[in-house]
């Protein structure tokens, strides 16, 4: 289908870009253009990936003499009864909006204010990208020694201000997620702020003024003139924050491993243990699996509901 | 358009609010870095260390082999880079200049590559290495990397060929100048910075990254800097807080310096690559 309509568009317009820089694919100079970089995207990229779900219909598993068997659905009839990994589906899940929702909204004040005349500024921008260029490993190890029970700044600050003593925040059963939480918040804040602001600069600035001669306030200028124009740039922003963030890995294996008692074992560190430390490829592909259609759901209706709401607003 | 003043305080309060939560973490983990074991021993510790010292730094050097994993950072987030630019920017150019199947599917493929878990991609990637014999090996992970790098570098030098004005081409070719040496000699030239930061952020990305080192890399002497700095960790999660602090602000460096230099130039690249023609 696709190529159908391809070609027949890439006809239309030979004849008018016919000996400009608009000629078709067909001449040989093009594939020398495109052949090293798709070469490397077939092999290790869409490759692997189709491979990837084809293993996920097997029994394949590292270091096994046996050959690898097709075993069908059976893969995911096991994962439909494995409580644990929907228990780390759900845990999951929660990180996933527990990050992406307190992210959006405190980028989206930063944005706001870096939009504003301030002093400051400049720091508020150098500092966005210490968090952004960081190592994830160096992110988690830094938050580590925030929230040491004995020697962590958290600790102090909140004895200083008389609001208890030590507490092992990361070793914690009901502390460890929010704690993980809000270091995912802290490394992802950047991203948002610089996409929001480049948002923000498609707003129109006359109709700003405009709105402001007419007498409406600072949330009213918000909701009719900057938030119309930035919504395409948050809906996109947002929906990516979510995929990215329930497919992160580095930060929580680095923070808790997945402790304590799989408290914040995220789907990722599941199906990383299940390969890598009990070699069950086949069962840790139909996981990816699940993962994917899990979220393109959830990512498919979010989108939609939100566009529903955008028309009635 | 005129602000009152209770506003204006308002708005520089969140400012030093969000000023103090981006910076505070960084800052203490500077400070730990710096203090010696006795503070840091203190059950109350201080945000400036009262007799700062670098024996911090020696010992971390000491205990891990953080030289030798910084070159085969450097080495696989060097190499990544420069591949990575290299093979993009001529399927950018293409993507930028021409709509076709191809091309639309290329694009296509830089949105999805960004959907799907790593897991699913990991497992027949470690199984295909294995097969070529590339696993516990540094170009096996730096052609990891090179895909891995693709899809950001398609998306933004798509962007800054974009930018390029297809005029300047038609003019060359009015001039006689064949395929090649428009490419070569007048869009290569314009797109220059571009390439750059492009190949810096693959830098950082490759230099940053954890997952694939942690699957594809067991030898300890083939490790880079962020599998190595995990090994600080004990396996109860005890860890020798001053050296883990010193080394992991030394592995930041590298990045945040390169990235100080190129963050506006992506910043404005993500920009012009989202632009549609």
């Amino acid at each position: 289908m696709t190529l159908v309509t391809a070609t027949k568009r890439s006809a239309q317009r030979t004849p008018r870009a016919a000996g400009g820089p608009d000629r078709p694919l067909r001449d040989r100079g093009a594939w020398f253009l495109v052949l090293p970089a798709l070469i490397p995207i077939l092999a290790l990229s869409v490759g692997p990936l189709l491979y990837g779900i084809l293993l996920a219909f097997t029994d394949s598993q590292s270091g096994r003499t046996q050959p690898t068997r097709w075993i069908g659905g059976l893969n995911f009839r096991d994962l439909l009864h494995d409580t644990l990994f929907w228990e780390s589906f759900r845990i999951g899940l929660v990180w996933a909006v527990g990050v992406t929702v307190p992210q959006f909204l405190l980028a989206l004040g930063l944005a706001l204010l870096l939009g504003q005349d301030l002093r400051l500024r400049w720091l508020a921008r150098a500092l966005a990208i210490i968090p952004w260029a960081m190592p994830e490993v160096v992110v988690g190890i830094m938050w580590r020694l925030v929230y040491n029970p004995d020697t962590g700044v958290l600790t102090e600050t909140l004895h200083d201000l008389g609001l208890g003593g030590g507490h092992d925040w990361l070793g914690g059963l009901g502390t460890a997620l929010p704690a993980v939480i809000v270091v995912g918040v802290w490394a992802g804040m950047p991203q948002t702020t610089v996409a929001l602001l480049a948002g923000l600069q498609n707003t129109p600035r006359e109709l700003h003024e405009a709105a402001a001669v007419d007498g409406a306030g600072a949330w009213r200028r918000f909701r009719t003139v900057t938030w119309p124009a930035l919504r395409p740039v948050a809906l996109a922003i947002t929906a990516l924050n979510l995929i990215w963030n329930f497919n992160s890995f580095a930060l929580v294996y680095v923070l808790t491993g997945g402790g304590p008692g799989g408290r914040t074992r995220l789907p990722m560190l599941f199906a990383y243990e299940e390969a890598f430390r009990y070699g069950q490829f086949g069962y840790a592909a139909a996981m990816g699996c699940v993962m994917v259609a899990v979220i393109s759901v959830l990512l498919a209706l979010f989108l939609v509901g939100r566009l529903r709401g955008g028309d009635d607003a | 358009m005129r602000t009152s003043t209770t506003a204006r305080a308002g708005q520089y309060a969140a400012l030093l609010a969000y000023l103090a939560f981006l910076a505070f973490p960084f800052l203490w983990l500077v400070s730990t870095a710096f203090k010696s074991p006795r503070e840091l021993g203190s059950p109350h510790p201080a945000w400036i260390p009262r007799h700062p010292t670098l024996d911090n730094f020696r010992q971390a050097f000491d205990a891990q082999p953080l030289l030798h994993a910084a070159l085969n950072s450097l080495l696989a987030a060097a190499g990544a880079a420069v591949v990575a630019v290299v093979i993009a920017t001529p399927l950018a150019y293409v993507m930028a200049r021409r709509r076709t199947a191809l091309t639309r599917a290329a694009t296509g493929w830089v949105v999805v590559s960004q959907a799907f878990p790593l897991v699913l991609v990991i497992i027949p990637l470690f199984l295909v290495l294995k097969n070529l014999r590339l696993i516990d090996s540094l170009a096996g992970l730096t052609l990891v990397y090179v895909v891995w790098a693709l899809p950001f570098a398609l998306w933004m030098l798509a962007g800054y060929v974009r930018a390029v004005p297809a005029e300047v081409e038609e003019a060359a070719a009015v001039d006689g100048a064949g395929r090649a040496r428009t490419l070569f000699s007048v869009v290569a030239p314009l797109l220059a910075p571009g390439i750059v930061a492009t190949g810096l952020f693959a830098f950082v990305t490759a230099w940053n990254e954890f997952f694939f080192a942690l699957v594809l890399l067991k030898t300890p002497e083939k490790q880079t800097l962020p599998v190595v700095l995990t090994h600080f960790i004990g396996a109860e999660g005890v860890a020798d807080l001053g050296p883990l602090a010193a080394a992991a602000f030394l592995a930041t460096l590298p990045s945040l310096v390169v990235f100080a230099v190129v963050q506006r130039r992506i910043t404005g690249g993500m920009l012009t690559g989202a632009v549609k023609d």
